[in-house]
């Protein structure tokens, strides 16, 4: 039963278009300290069916929150992964459920940082227990809890959703009968980290920041938060896609201007990218998701490293990677396969050859999309048997 | 499905565990899964091949087998099938101790450059052979090392690889191939199949 504060947040909440789940179950995390009664924020698109063999779970990314599919009703803007969730489309929700929560630490309805500590009636702030991957995913799995569903068909999620995907597997080897873990990594590298630690000290440079207590001073830090969107940007895309959208092009002139200003498309790109990113986004959930992601590393949860953590893995996987992605190259992919494979565990693999970057699965890329549909369709074939 | 697949499935018991390295379009594999229970994974390079693979629910790995072939462990599968590829590798000999590392058994085809339409072709019109299963120009061809029936039985003789079974195939038509034959169906047999482990 949810507790009384827990009910208090569901009535709070109820009007603002977002669906919350109270998480009564007290959630170990992996710092030590036990949190329960929080809410969980989620979002499903079509129907589950009577036997609920067609429920698919997808996590996202860094920057991403509940709302996969359609246009988000909060920021108004199209779902993050609109290219591929919804009627007709890859993951078809005229014939699957697709289920999708705001991770745990994030800023959209979850708890996170900005949420109101009631011993202090202020937003946690850095008082908020520093979380990981794998606390993000088991609060997850209470969403499955609350649709009754004993085994999702599929689950899917690239980024930081593939991270959640292969820790969701590891942690919990009966719950999906399919995975799909796209531009990912099962350990963050050097080169990862020192990206989002680039971010968060753009943000924690902001004057504005006051160490995290922003909120008080009613302003928030988004010139820091900006420039960290910007530079995750730029991993995100690879040279010769940006190369080939922008070259040297000049934004709205002639020629140089000789000063500052944005002279270059691509910086006036970047620019409207970074701060059209503050309004919907925490600067806190920033550094605390960054964070979570560069303390994963799989292998280092298991003994004998990676192959023991998927051994005996039941499921049925698909890796993905895309050629020009540079922030979870190629390799990183190979390494999670070449492990499913010492585990015995069946799974294929396939590098889509694109030049859109690590962001290839969040834009219409036609044969990712085919692959992902023909993966999920054979897989429920499979599955209803 | 090719009468050469057909042979390869017969050879392949109920509920095993069988790798197919250059699966091509799953075609064996969805028949060795659907009708024979086999637990089959694949390996193969072309792009359009890996997708209509895992759109059929096949558990395809995109890769190069003369490169990945490490990433399996030792016999963790009953059988690794390796259909008229050998030839087009840069080391065969290297491709075929990884099989054999990790299959408990192999089965590896050939197409017979020992054919008689491929002698014929050399001896009297003095072009490079083109047939059926060697349908390539001499500069197109991925076949970097053709060999006959009698080059590759050869090969395992000095290699201690033990050749459970060698099959013939010509016109459809197929027949056993042993010590005392093989002169003769070297001759006549377009394609090659051994069991080996």
């Amino acid at each position: 039963m949810p507790s009384l504060a827990g009910l208090f947040f569901y009535m709070n909440y109820k009007t603002d278009n977002i669906k919350r789940i109270i998480v009564s179950r007290p959630l170990e995390l992996d710092c030590g300290q036990t949190i329960k009664d929080f809410h969980l924020a989620y979002e499903t698109y079509g129907q589950l069916n009577t036997n609920k063999d067609n429920a698919v779970l997808v996590f996202h990314a860094l920057t991403g929150d509940q709302f996969a599919s359609g246009i988000n009703p909060i920021t108004k803007r199209e779902g993050w992964w609109d290219a591929a969730v919804g009627p007709g489309k890859a993951i078809d929700t005229n014939k699957y459920f697709v289920i999708c929560a705001n991770v745990l630490g994030g800023c959209m309805g979850t708890f996170g940082p900005k949420e109101i500590n009631n011993d202090t009636n202020k937003p946690y702030g850095l008082n908020f227990p520093v979380i990981t991957i794998k606390d993000m995913v088991k609060a997850q799995e209470s969403l499955l809890d609350h649709f009754k569903i004993k085994k999702l068909l599929c689950a899917l999620g690239g980024s930081m959703g593939g991270m959640q995907l292969l820790q969701f597997c590891a942690s919990f080897p009966d719950r999906t009968f399919s995975a799909v873990p796209i531009a990912c990594s099962s350990s963050h590298s050097a080169q990862n980290i020192a990206l989002n630690e680039l971010a968060r000290q753009a943000i924690m440079a902001d004057p504005e920041w006051s160490k995290g207590n922003y909120t008080d001073t009613k302003s928030s830090p988004k010139n820091g938060l900006a420039v960290a969107r910007m530079a995750g940007h730029i991993s995100y895309l690879s040279e010769s896609g940006l190369q080939e959208k922008f070259g040297r092009k000049l934004q709205e002139k002639a020629d140089y201007e000789f000063s500052f200003d944005a002279d270059f498309q691509v910086e006036s790109y970047l620019r409207h990218q970074g701060y059209s990113f503050v309004d919907r986004f925490d600067a806190n959930s920033y550094l605390y998701i960054t964070r979570a992601m560069d303390y994963f590393d799989l292998s280092k949860q298991y003994k004998n490293g990676l192959t023991e953590a998927f051994k005996g893995q039941k499921t049925k996987f698909l890796v993905i990677s895309f050629s020009s992605d540079w922030l979870y190259p190629t390799k990183q992919s190979k390494d999670i396969v070449i492990a499913l494979n010492a585990s015995g565990a069946n799974v294929a693999f396939a590098e889509i050859k694109t030049d859109k970057g690590h962001d290839s699965f969040l834009v219409d890329e036609p044969k990712f999309l085919t692959t992902i549909k023909g993966f999920l369709d054979s897989s429920y074939e499979i599955f209803r048997k | 499905m090719k009468r050469e697949f057909e042979i390869i499935a017969s050879l392949l018991p109920n509920d095993s565990r069988v790798l197919d390295i250059g699966c091509g379009d799953g075609t064996l594999m969805k028949f060795l899964s659907k009708e024979k229970n086999i637990d089959v994974r694949g390996l193969e390079l072309n792009e359009e091949n890996i997708e209509s693979c895992i759109s059929k629910g096949l558990s395809v790995i995109e890769g190069n087998a003369e490169t990945e072939l490490g990433q399996f462990p030792d016999k963790s599968f009953d059988f690794v099938v390796l259909s008229q590829t050998l030839q087009a590798f840069y080391s065969p000999v290297v491709v075929l101790d990884h099989l054999l590392r990790i299959g408990k058994s192999s089965i590896v085809s050939i197409p017979n450059f020992g054919y008689w339409k491929v002698r014929c072709s050399l001896l009297f019109n003095g072009r490079m052979p083109e047939t059926k299963s060697l349908p390539y120009k001499w500069y197109n061809t991925p076949n970097l090392h053709m060999c006959t029936i009698k080059d590759f039985y050869e090969l395992c003789k000095n290699k201690d690889i033990e050749m459970k079974k060698i099959i013939g195939i010509n016109n459809n038509k197929t027949s056993l191939i042993d010590n005392n034959n093989i002169k003769v169906k070297n001759i006549f047999s377009e394609i090659g199949i051994f069991l080996i482990s």
